[in-house]
């Protein structure tokens, strides 16, 4: 068909695969250029259970460090998101042993003044910037922790809506400060104490509870397939 | 062709488009559409199970296989239980979450166990959004009719009712523990349009809704304190002498032991089948979605429902290699995204349902009117910089930050150029059986979240899964808690698999699948 040879994306990388050479945890393999980080470990005969959850980059189960050929900067990345390149090396980041605060979210106080004694070390960054370019999802997370600390708890619940919790941020922490953990304590306060309860919604639930919608629910079970399927 | 030279006729048609309107089918053209296209109408990829409680019902071959086949566990198994709890937990997903809270919530002693991390699911990248009826012009009733016409009125309507009543009180659960939902500037929650909805009925936490929802339940899981077990895979469930279920064996994945777990009722939540890749479909799955809970509720002598249909979902990315089967929210064509192909042309409404959207794409792809990659795929355009051109410069990258950054990571900047989409293995339409309790017809088993069956029908609108998990999360937390104070711990047997064996012998049955799966087999076994 004419169409055929027209109507096709150029993919040499495709055709003819080339292999690079990567280092994974320090040992040399060749994979197929482009594949990506997660997929080089299955390519390599390697079993994943640690290290791979939703292959989507939303669960931050595959956050991997790695450095590009000659390059000294170590950086970070999530394994289902991004493709190897000739001599890259990796390693899946093994989990951190941050510590997390226990709270109970709705029972805060003065969540503002809480996070002091639910993150002590919140307030003691010293600025060196390490979380923010350790961060796969490039938020600025040291500006984070500075409005956190400053009570912008707003700023940061829209500034860390694309963290994944996949936790770089914190074995870089010189003053042990885990970023995402005092983000997410900041958005939750945000959104149980600070954000506008909803009016529609307290109206809707109270309709459901008195009934409003009983006699149309009557009318609507006794529908045979047809009549329902012409309804309203 | 370059990439980019094909991509002109997307730009080239974008205005003419703009001014066109595409009626949905009609009911009898939908049918049609499907039973021509859809993959759930493709016969050889379909087989009877040859026993158990859906004996000779069809599914797909590959699920066929695992319902079949036999358990891992050797009848000498201890069963000396490890851990004895009120509400076993299987699965740490939404429905998991919401199940392990909510009973722990109602005085319950919880355990959640889970063969990967707390929240590694399918909830977490869930992005559309979560329907529930919270508009005035809008109602739980209009909710169940759109759910019942898009399920192809399979639906449970029993199921179907207590999803739409009970999710406006979820909605304020959430937003309770903080989940922060997109708003209008009066301060009440805002409302997009999904696939096959009449009202706009869709909450939203930007494109991150699932991630957002799931970040607060787990943290608020581990705030209460339950109990924990990560990285252990179920393996078999336990029954009592009358046949209820008692507990569960689950096989660390660290150490490779085995841990039971005696519990009063056992909750599974365990998800979708997507990595079992049927009929050969890339997925947007995550890595666990191998559909162990229903092998081990199948050979408990739980009845499954609807289990020979699936939702693929229409939009799954075929370019770049690296994206292929992720998902491209159909939030895109919620705010107006075209689907184009290869002439141009637009074939479908793009608010159709999934099951027609997806069908009218193969079609098209069908017909050459696709656009192929050298690795053998097709796909047609979904034209994304039209939301700019619509919306206002700034839209895709403001509402769609996630699907931005995902394409950006391959150099692809989806506001400016549109990308190529086919559909994708998305969601079990069916699973186990269930009441309103969230109960199978096992005693003291029930199954919350995708792994259950019979709410969505034959099709699962868009934003009715994050609600269905939710809505029996809670269900099924609730019963089993309430059951609890009542209740001595039954005995654990592994008599339901004596039974599931001796029929399996009786059918002559020796395939020498071992279920559940766990984990899909993506290494590479040779060098």
């Amino acid at each position: 068909m004419a169409q055929e040879d027209t109507n096709v994306i150029d993919q040499p990388e495709v055709l003819k695969p080339r292999l690079v050479t990567i280092e994974i945890s320090g040992k040399k393999y060749e994979v197929p250029e482009g594949i990506t980080v997660i997929k080089a470990l299955w390519y390599t005969g390697q079993e994943v259970v640690r290290g791979a959850g939703c292959l989507g980059g939303f669960c931050g189960a595959c956050a991997t460090y790695y450095r590009t050929k000659d390059d000294p900067k170590v950086r970070t990345c999530l394994a289902c998101q991004t493709a190897v390149q000739d001599g890259m090396s990796f390693t899946i980041m093994p989990p951190f042993p941050a510590r997390k605060a226990l709270y109970d979210i709705q029972k805060l106080q003065d969540p503002k003044q809480d996070l002091f004694n639910l993150y002590p070390e919140a307030p003691l960054c010293r600025n060196c910037n390490a979380c923010t370019e350790a961060c796969p999802q490039k938020i600025d997370v040291r500006e984070g922790v500075w409005k956190a600390v400053f009570g912008d708890f707003k700023s940061v619940s829209e500034m860390f809506m694309d963290c994944v919790m996949c936790g770089m941020c914190t074995p870089v922490c010189i003053a042990d400060i885990a970023p995402n953990l005092v983000a997410l304590y900041v958005s939750r306060a945000q959104g149980a104490h600070f954000t506008e309860k909803p009016l529609g919604l307290e109206t809707r639930i109270k309709e459901i509870q008195d009934g409003r919608f009983d006699d149309e629910w009557k009318k609507v079970l006794n529908m045979n397939d047809k009549e329902l399927a012409s309804y309203p | 062709m370059d990439i980019h030279a094909l991509q002109q006729i997307v730009h080239k048609t974008r205005d003419a488009r703009r001014k066109q309107t595409i009626p949905k089918f009609s009911p009898a053209d939908r049918d049609t559409l499907i039973k021509k296209y859809h993959p759930d109408f493709r016969e050889s990829a379909y087989r009877p199970i040859r026993f158990g409680p859906n004996e000779g019902d069809k599914t797909v071959v590959e699920l066929a296989a695992l319902l079949e086949g036999d358990s891992p566990i050797h009848d000498d198994v201890d069963l000396t239980p490890q851990y004895q709890t009120d509400v076993l937990v299987i699965g740490g997903g939404g429905a998991g979450c919401a199940a392990a809270l909510h009973a722990h919530g109602a005085g319950a002693k919880v355990v959640l166990a889970t063969k990967l991390r707390l929240g590694d699911s399918n909830s977490v990248m869930a992005q559309g959004g979560m329907q529930i009826s919270v508009s005035p012009e809008d109602s739980p009733v209009t909710h169940f009719i759109d759910t019942l016409k898009g399920g192809h009125m399979q639906n449970d309507h029993a199921l179907l009712k207590v999803m739409v009543e009970d999710g406006p009180s979820i909605a304020k659960w959430l937003i309770d523990l903080g989940v922060l939902f997109d708003r209008q500037a009066d301060g009440n929650l805002h409302v997009k349009k999904g696939g096959g909805s009449s009202k706009p009925r869709l909450l939203t936490c930007s494109d991150y809704t699932g991630l957002e929802i799931m970040r607060v339940l787990k943290d608020e899981v581990i705030n209460q304190q339950i109990q924990l077990l990560e990285f252990c895979a179920a393996i078999e469930l336990l029954s009592d002498d009358n046949g209820a279920c008692t507990g569960a064996i689950f096989k660390d994945l660290d150490n490779h032991r085995y841990v039971v777990a005696a519990a009063k009722s056992v909750i599974l939540a365990t998800g979708g089948i997507g990595r079992l890749h049927i009929q050969g479909f890339p997925t947007s799955n995550h890595y666990g979605a191998t559909g162990d809970g229903l092998c081990l509720a199948y050979r408990m002598g739980a009845k499954l429902a609807h289990i020979d249909t699936f939702q693929y979902h229409p939009s799954g990315a075929v370019y770049p290699e690296q994206l292929i089967g992720a998902l491209v929210t159909e939030g895109i064509r919620s705010e107006g995204g075209h689907l184009v192909n290869a002439k141009g042309e637009r074939f479908v409404n793009e608010l159709d349902t999934r099951d027609v959207v997806s069908s009218s794409i193969i079609r098209e792809c069908e017909e050459s009117r696709g656009i192929r990659t050298m690795s053998g795929r097709v796909g047609v355009w979904l034209d994304t910089p039209l939301l700019d051109a619509e919306h206002g410069a700034g839209t895709v990258e403001k509402h769609f930050p996630a699907m931005v950054m995902q394409f950006e990571r391959f150099g692809i900047d989806i506001s400016k150029d549109p990308v190529l989409i086919y559909p994708t293995l998305h969601y079990q339409n069916g699973g186990v059986k269930i009441d309103t309790d969230s109960e199978t017809n096992v005693k003291n088993l029930f199954v919350a979240g995708e792994a259950s069956g019979g709410l969505h029908g034959r099709n699962r609108l868009m934003g009715n899964s994050l609600l269905d998990l939710m809505v029996f999360g809670k269900r099924s937390g609730l019963t089993a808690a309430s059951r609890t104070g009542s209740m001595t711990q039954g005995k654990l047997t592994l008599r339901h698999l004596q039974q599931f064996r001796s029929e399996a012998q009786r059918h002559g049955h020796a395939s020498g699948v071992i279920s559940p799966m766990i984990l899909p087999a993506y290494t590479r076994k040779v060098g």
